[in-house]
């Protein structure tokens, strides 16, 4: 593919996905996100939403008001030359989520650390010491999937999923961390929780990290996951926001 | 007092929807949405309601209270009574304080909306009623016992009323597709081995996606794709090589190839499938697809016609004769 022009997928005659690339790559996503924020900023006429997921754009559109032809040429006129979508790559905020990962918070982190020769100790260090970038949310409504993980923890995903996760999960799988905003089986591995409400429906906004943010985790003991789980339930926003830009 | 509908028995997977919760997407928010838009748009433009009661083949049953309502029907092939009369499958009905409402699963259809005039009192949840079940968005699935507050009820008409509905006309037109968006990864005999196969939709179909049984379709460079976003329609081959036919409930993104998408014109006639009935596809070009998709909505349009029911009418008859003869109108 050439690096400069992205592929235009129909996705039906009323969607299409712009294809950057096909890895996930903070440059691919930054291009993505690039995108994204210039077609919010002035959306054309017959756009409906836009989805960014790790490296392509997925519009929904209206083609009995906009052509294909027409929307294709707008998002041309959009793309800009690689350099000045690498500034994308900057996060505009970054968020401390705080993170629990004794045994009873991090259900499968003895499991998970036996697969990787780690100790849960160790395992644990690293997770926490890693700097990620939130990608995209998908699956479940606030389930936000990180990069960045050390290459130390990739691990392949089960064969078979598991049972639901906890509340606020904080997950790896594959090359990548995962933070499971609600109940669901998975097959990747509870390695702790935040106690920070990824989506709450009563809080504005109700989602709180953006795609592109920068996210770390802020190592917490089972008595402060206690005390800041009461707070967030109470609709405080525990996790930290700093801006960036 | 005030105006309630109440739901004497529901089979499962009844639920509020209505045009869809849209917006969040980037935030993992599944539109949901009614699985036949244009049975639904009949629905709510007759009654003038906001929302519908989407009925699954497991039936509903359900009585006015306080007032008499002005309830619209349309969907599939259902078998509808009022205080035991039968009714045609899409009608427009004065549904009077006390009495009852019977929809079962008829001659043919998987979804049937119920559409009540005025403003179900539901509060929205991020600007949408649409119920998703599996993510707890939205009211939940309505069960016996339960009652719809009415905020405004909308004046009911003098005697039930047919209503024209295209769609019913027995077709068995393969259901036209877009290939795409990864057909590439699929060789072209694959691709042709997918259209031209016979398909049955599985017993495990549901709102979040038709299982799709027949031959096996095989990548041809793996099955696993780096997630992307995915439209209602879109057909995804997992690794076992049994097609998906991803709906309303589906999830916003999927980590599998994406061979081809129903177009907007047949999504509701490959909703409005049973399991165990069979398919096939088609592929037409973008310009096709947009053509149909103009021609669709405008029969919708035009499809407002409302005809007084005959006292000796049955639904056998009206089938024969009204409804019939508004296909060809619509289509003309």
């Amino acid at each position: 593919m050439d690096d400069e022009t992205p592929r235009f997928l129909d996705c039906g005659e009323s969607a299409l996905s712009v294809e950057f690339g096909d890895s996930v790559d903070p440059a691919v996503n930054a291009r993505v996100l690039a995108l994204d924020e210039r077609l919010r900023a002035a959306p054309p006429a017959g756009l409906r939403e836009t989805t960014p997921t790790y490296r392509a754009l997925f519009l929904r559109y209206e083609p009995l008001e906009i052509s294909r032809a027409a929307l294709i040429a707008a998002i041309e006129g959009l793309i800009a030359p690689l350099d000045a979508d690498a500034r994308a790559l900057q996060p505009a905020a970054r968020w401390t989520i705080p993170c629990c990962y004794d045994p009873e918070f991090a259900e499968d982190i003895g499991e998970a650390a036996a697969l990787l020769g780690q100790t849960a100790q160790s395992l644990a260090q690293l997770h926490a010491g890693a700097d990620y970038r939130a990608y995209m949310y998908g699956f479940a409504p606030g389930w936000c999937y990180l990069g960045g993980l050390p290459q130390a923890l990739a691990i392949p995903r089960r064969a078979t999923p598991r049972g639901p996760t906890p509340q606020g999960g904080a997950l790896i799988g594959g090359a990548l961390s995962l933070i499971a905003a609600n109940p669901m089986p998975t097959g990747w591995y509870v390695v702790g929780r935040t106690p920070e409400r990824m989506f709450a429906l009563k809080r504005d906004p109700p989602f709180l990290v953006a795609p592109g943010d920068a996210v770390r985790f802020e190592p917490i003991d089972a008595e402060t996951f206690l005390s800041l789980d009461a707070r967030a339930l109470a609709g405080e926003t525990v996790a930290r926001r700093e801006t960036l830009l | 007092m005030s105006a309630r509908l109440l739901i004497e028995a529901a089979g499962p997977g009844v639920t509020i929807q209505d045009e869809g919760r849209f917006g969040h997407s980037r935030y993992g928010v599944t539109p949901a949405g009614p699985m036949d838009l244009g049975a639904y748009l009949v629905a709510t433009r007759a009654a003038g309601a906001d929302s519908a009661i989407e009925v699954s083949l497991g039936g509903m049953t359900l009585r006015a209270e306080g007032a008499t309502l002005c309830v619209a029907v349309a969907g599939g092939d259902f078998d509808i009574r009022l205080e035991g009369r039968p009714m045609p499958p899409a009608c427009l009905l004065p549904l009077a304080d006390g009495a009852r409402l019977v929809l079962r699963a008829g001659a043919s259809g998987a979804w049937c909306y119920v559409a009540v005039g005025g403003t179900l009192d539901l509060a929205p949840t991020l600007g949408s009623r649409a119920t998703h079940a599996r993510s707890g968005l939205g009211p939940k699935p309505l069960a016996a016992g339960d009652a719809l507050m009415l905020a405004e009820a909308a004046e009911p008409p003098l005697e039930p009323l047919a209503l024209a509905a295209p769609w019913l006309a027995a077709s068995g037109a393969p259901i036209r597709v877009l290939l795409g968006p990864q057909e590439d990864y699929f060789t072209p005999e694959e691709i042709e081995a997918f259209l031209n196969a016979r398909w049955r939709i599985g017993a495990r179909s549901d709102r979040m996606a038709y299982r799709l049984e027949g031959p096996a379709i095989r990548h041809r460079r793996g099955h696993d794709i780096v997630s992307d976003g995915v439209a209602m329609g879109a057909i995804q081959i997992p690794g076992d090589g049994a097609p998906l036919a991803l709906m309303a409930d589906r999830q916003p993104t999927g980590g599998y190839p994406k061979i081809a998408t129903v177009i907007g014109a047949d999504l509701g006639r490959l909703a409005q499938l049973r399991p165990g009935e069979d398919l096939s596809f088609r592929a037409v070009e973008w310009d096709e697809a947009v053509a149909a998709r103009r021609a669709y909505f405008a029969a919708l349009e035009a499809g407002g016609t409302r005809e007084p029911l005959g006292a000796e009418m049955t639904t056998e008859s009206l089938l024969a004769e009204n409804l019939v003869g508004g296909v060809v109108n619509a289509r003309d």
